[in-house]
């Protein structure tokens, strides 16, 4: 963990291939129509297609931090990824706190959402 | 260190091995992104719990043209993929096509700029502004903050277009382009959230 | 031309606010014309403007914590003084709208402007010379987030001279703060002070996560750190995590002013309470920011005074990272009262109670290090006794109003003013005060006089005693916060027993001057030759004081924690290598400096909304900023005769010392 220790690359992370690029790029533009035209399209319930757009877009941005980023647990002796884990905790804690807070506020004082 | 000592050392190293300073600074930018990431999930907070105060004006269903959208996403993400392409050529030490995907990447991000004013103008031209409601201050502020971001993407694209040119693909700037395209794949995360929460969520 | 700016905004009609205003004035006609006397502006732009050495940043940080200290405490004092007399009718000599921004300013200066700059002075100081590192990471934007800094104090200190402050409270809560209720520009310059500084902080969190992960000596794992060290690696991620909150929240408000959106207005669905809620999201992070490296200061001052191993190492480190997390699961005590509800209210009140348990945990370390240890009562000891006593009353009273239906009966009452002043000044102030006294020699080479040191210590905190003890009682009494007159007789007496608290901890103000005045007089008589005065345990201790500008002739390796006291037991200390190598450094750049004058253009005219010269500013930043990336000669080498004269200087002093 030193910070005399060496890295085989510039960057610190890997470099991709071309391949890795191509896939990624196939992947999201995959994942991002599937959800743009069942939206569009209409027809599922709210409830249902709530679920899967969040949920295609969670894939989409995992693809893209493999493929287009190459993040893997060696990167930076593993640091990226737990920078990245702890910004997705403080993110979680902030966005669903305050959606969790609000809702409360909200409704005690009747503001109508 | 006293002045007399900077006059006495101009043996400058500049042809130093870069190798441990370059790591650590994309390492650096990466932490820079997280805070950066930080700064979004902030606004998105914003734009959920603001999201549905219309106060009378007009919602999302009314306002967003999803086909629209789909265009901008795609323009944003095949430069998230020329970028990819120009670090890949820049590894292997090719000049020209390091810069043709880079001028690439910049024309395209420009672009979606160019696009993103387009609706926006369109929305204010409709008489749905930022003043409207909350809903619209948050949807705004939250799709302009991400577009300054991809417009100083551009900015510095272009400034290390130049360098590039000038300097070629010495160490510095190897590491400027490996930050940029850090900076470029992150905004273009930072999109899908946004189809998804403002522009998708929004017309359901 | 000019925006809102008019000769108006100048108060000729206030006395106060002039006389003190004249007396900045000539203090910088002063400075401005002993500079050109003595022939010093080539010395200040060439070594000090200009640094990127991280040493002389941070002696530069503390330089605007002490006079922002000054600022902050005039403030304070005005307003001890203002209620001690306007008792019962009595209007007392400040009218509401002076009163109002002066307790504004007080908490921005004393939080963003003295103990911010304060912590990363430091932190710029030490955090390089404990990791056995030649500079920070980035030393080109070390130099900018210290301008950003310092520009945002001026930023601030011209609202006192054109125009007003913020009338707002140190949080500016809408519906107040914004352009209905506030139209003048007072909050506009609480805005762009926070953003400029902000940004400055952010970087500077950036630089020193990545300086301690990425620039430690060889050998030095992450459990072989010293503790301050840990606990400024904690404040930076807490710095990196939570200001970006902070500079969203304030331009959302921003927005809200400038271009009428409705984030937080009362119209067209704004909701306010989604600016407390999100500036507290930030808000209560900062508070661990700032007392984290205070305990970091703590444990070297007590290892090093008791002559032990810290107690507990692992338990201290574990318990700092619990504190980091938890941090981000508290801020809703800080509104209870807004009534988020039942179960809302009992999940952040007992997460509050949590926290508690890794602090809990932390004085005991300290408690168990001292005990049957040789202690040495030098004033950084002398803080930090004091600081245990204190900082666990005021611990004990948040733990209180962590209880939220107590915290209903105490809310924005001055119990809870004397809550947290108990564990700011018991824990920040105190902390840094050792942290200050502690590391002075290694930066100028000699020691702080002993006597006035301690003269300062017992003032501050007999005089924090009598000044807040009473604020408690008052708080039960049902006084509340930002009150500029009262007509309950009852509060009149506990409030002049204050006032004369606050008179006695300027005593300590006033000795802590004396002290460096006296010090520096008599500087010769101090003078710390072997570069280890107090038998130091950590890595900046074996460099000569003052440190070198390259710090470390060479890289030293690391083998155990408290790498230095080991070295001394296995007699490996103060070897001189076989071969001195050239030293490679940043160069100095006038970049940072340039930078931050632009930004400060910039803030001003927002204020005063003179748009060209917002564009001016603006692009002065990005051109300076772009320019500077073309120069790709930043960097040099010390030659290693250099360093090897520099280094013979200091083994000839500690022959002479042996």
């Amino acid at each position: 963990m030193s910070g005399q220790q060496h890295h085989d690359v510039h960057t610190g992370a890997d470099h991709g291939t071309l391949r890795s690029y191509i896939v990624g790029l196939v992947l999201s533009v995959i994942l991002t129509v599937i959800p743009f035209a069942l939206v569009m399209a209409g027809g599922l319930s709210k409830g249902v297609l709530l679920a899967v757009i969040m949920v295609l877009a969670v894939v989409q941005i995992v693809i893209q931090v493999i493929y287009f980023l190459h993040m893997n647990s060696k990167s930076e002796g593993g640091w990226n990824l737990i920078t990245l884990w702890f910004t997705i905790l403080i993110v979680g804690i902030l966005v669903v706190g305050s959606l969790w807070i609000m809702h409360h506020l909200n409704h005690n004082v009747m503001i109508a959402g | 260190m006293t002045s007399e000592t900077l006059k006495h050392h101009d043996a400058h190293a500049e042809g130093h091995e870069h190798h441990d300073a370059g790591a650590t600074t994309v390492f650096g930018f990466w932490v820079y992104i997280m805070s950066d990431c930080v700064l979004f999930a902030t606004l998105f907070a914003v734009f959920a719990v603001l999201g549905t105060s219309y106060a009378g004006g007009p919602t999302g269903q009314e306002l967003f043209d999803l086909s629209f959208v789909l265009i901008e996403t795609f323009v944003l993400l095949a430069s998230s993929f020329t970028i990819g392409l120009a670090t890949l050529a820049m590894h292997r030490g090719d000049k020209a096509k390091t810069q043709q995907w880079l001028l690439l990447t910049v024309i395209l991000g420009a672009l979606f700029v160019a696009l993103e004013i387009y609706e926006f103008h369109h929305l204010v031209g409709i008489g749905a502004t930022w003043q409207t409601s909350a809903f619209l201050s948050a949807y705004f502020t939250l799709v302009g903050t991400h577009g300054l971001h991809v417009t100083s993407g551009v900015i510095w694209g272009l400034v290390l277009l130049i360098q590039i040119g000038k300097k070629g693909l010495v160490a510095t700037n190897v590491t400027r382009l490996s930050c940029l395209s850090l900076f470029w794949h992150f905004l273009h995360i930072i999109w899908i959230c946004v189809f998804t929460i403002v522009y998708l969520t929004g017309v359901l | 031309m000019f925006g809102k700016l008019s000769l108006d905004a100048i108060p000729y009609h206030e006395p106060i606010i002039m006389v003190t205003v004249g007396l900045i004035v000539l203090g910088g006609l002063a400075v401005v014309g002993g500079l050109t006397y003595f022939r010093k502006w080539g010395y200040l732009w060439n070594e000090w403007l200009t640094t990127v050495d991280h040493k002389k940043i941070g002696v530069m940080y503390i330089l605007v914590a002490f006079v922002m200290l000054i600022r902050g405490f005039a403030d304070a004092i005005m307003m001890r003084t203002q209620q001690a007399i306007a008792s019962g009718g009595a209007e007392g000599y400040l009218p509401p709208h002076h009163y109002d921004q002066i307790f504004t300013a007080h908490g921005v200066i004393m939080i963003f402007f003295m103990a911010m700059p304060f912590m990363i002075g430091l932190m710029n100081i030490v955090v390089p010379l404990q990791i056995g590192a030649r500079d920070v990471a980035f030393p080109f934007l070390n130099s900018v987030s210290f301008w950003f800094t310092a520009m945002s104090v001026v930023l601030i200190n011209i609202s006192l001279a054109v125009g007003e402050f913020a009338q707002t409270g140190w949080l500016a809560y809408p519906p107040l703060s914004g352009i209905q209720y506030s139209p003048g520009v007072g909050v506009d310059y609480w805005i762009w002070a926070l953003q400029i500084s902000g940004i400055g902080t952010l970087l500077t969190g950036v630089n020193f996560f990545v300086t301690i992960l990425k620039m430690r000596a060889p050998g030095m794992s992450l459990m072989k750190m010293p503790v301050f060290t840990w606990t400024a690696l904690c404040t930076n991620v807490l710095i990196i995590a939570s200001f970006p909150i902070l500079t969203v929240t304030v331009a959302l408000l921003t927005l809200d002013r400038y271009m009428g959106m409705n984030f937080f207005t009362n119209e067209l669905g704004g909701n306010q309470m989604m600016y407390v809620n999100l500036i507290w999201a930030w808000g209560h992070p900062e508070v661990y920011i700032l007392v984290l490296p205070a305990f970091g200061i703590f444990a070297e001052v007590t290892a090093t005074f008791c002559k032990k191993r810290l107690f507990g190492y692992t338990s201290l480190v574990y318990a700092t990272i619990a504190i980091t997390v938890l941090s981000f699961i508290v801020w809703l005590h800080h509104f209870f009262t807004m009534g988020a509800g039942a179960n809302v209210n009992a999940f952040f009140g007992i997460a509050t109670m949590i926290i508690a348990i890794p602090t809990g945990v932390k004085i005991f370390n300290w408690l168990f290090t001292m005990y049957q240890g040789r202690i040495e009562f030098s004033v950084p000891m002398l803080w930090t006794l004091g600081f245990l006593v204190t900082f666990t009353i005021g611990g004990m009273t948040g733990v209180m109003l962590a209880i939220p239906g107590a915290d209903y009966v105490l809310h924005n009452s001055l119990f809870l003013i004397a809550h947290f002043h108990n564990v700011i000044i018991g824990g920040v102030v105190f902390g840094y005060l050792a942290g200050f006294s502690y590391w002075f020699p290694k930066v100028f080479g000699f020691k702080l006089n002993e006597k006035l040191g301690k003269a300062a210590f017992w003032c501050w905190c007999i005089g924090f005693f009598v000044a807040f003890m009473p604020l408690y009682a008052l708080g039960f009494m049902g006084m509340t916060r930002r009150v500029s007159t009262y007509d309950n007789p009852d509060w009149h007496i506990p409030l002049v027993i204050a006032a004369i608290g606050a008179v006695i901890i300027l005593c300590g103000i006033l000795c802590q001057f004396a002290q460096l005045f006296v010090s520096i007089k008599d500087r010769k008589k101090n003078l710390d030759l072997t570069g280890d005065p107090w038998g130091g345990r950590t890595l900046e201790w074996s460099i000569s004081s003052p440190a070198p500008f390259y710090n470390f002739a060479e890289t030293p390796v690391v083998h155990e924690r408290d790498a230095f006291w080991d070295m001394k037991e296995k007699g490996t200390a103060y070897k001189r290598p076989a071969k001195y190598q050239p030293i490679h450094m940043p160069r100095y750049t006038g970049a940072g400096v340039i930078i931050a004058l632009f930004s400060l253009v910039m803030g001003f005219a927002l204020v005063w909304h003179i748009w060209w010269m917002v564009v001016v500013g603006f692009l002065g930043m990005v051109i300076t900023f772009i320019a500077r990336t073309f120069n790709y000669d930043i960097d040099y080498y010390v030659p290693a005769e250099e360093v090897e004269q520099t280094e013979n200087q200091h083994f000839k002093n500690l022959e002479k010392q042996a």
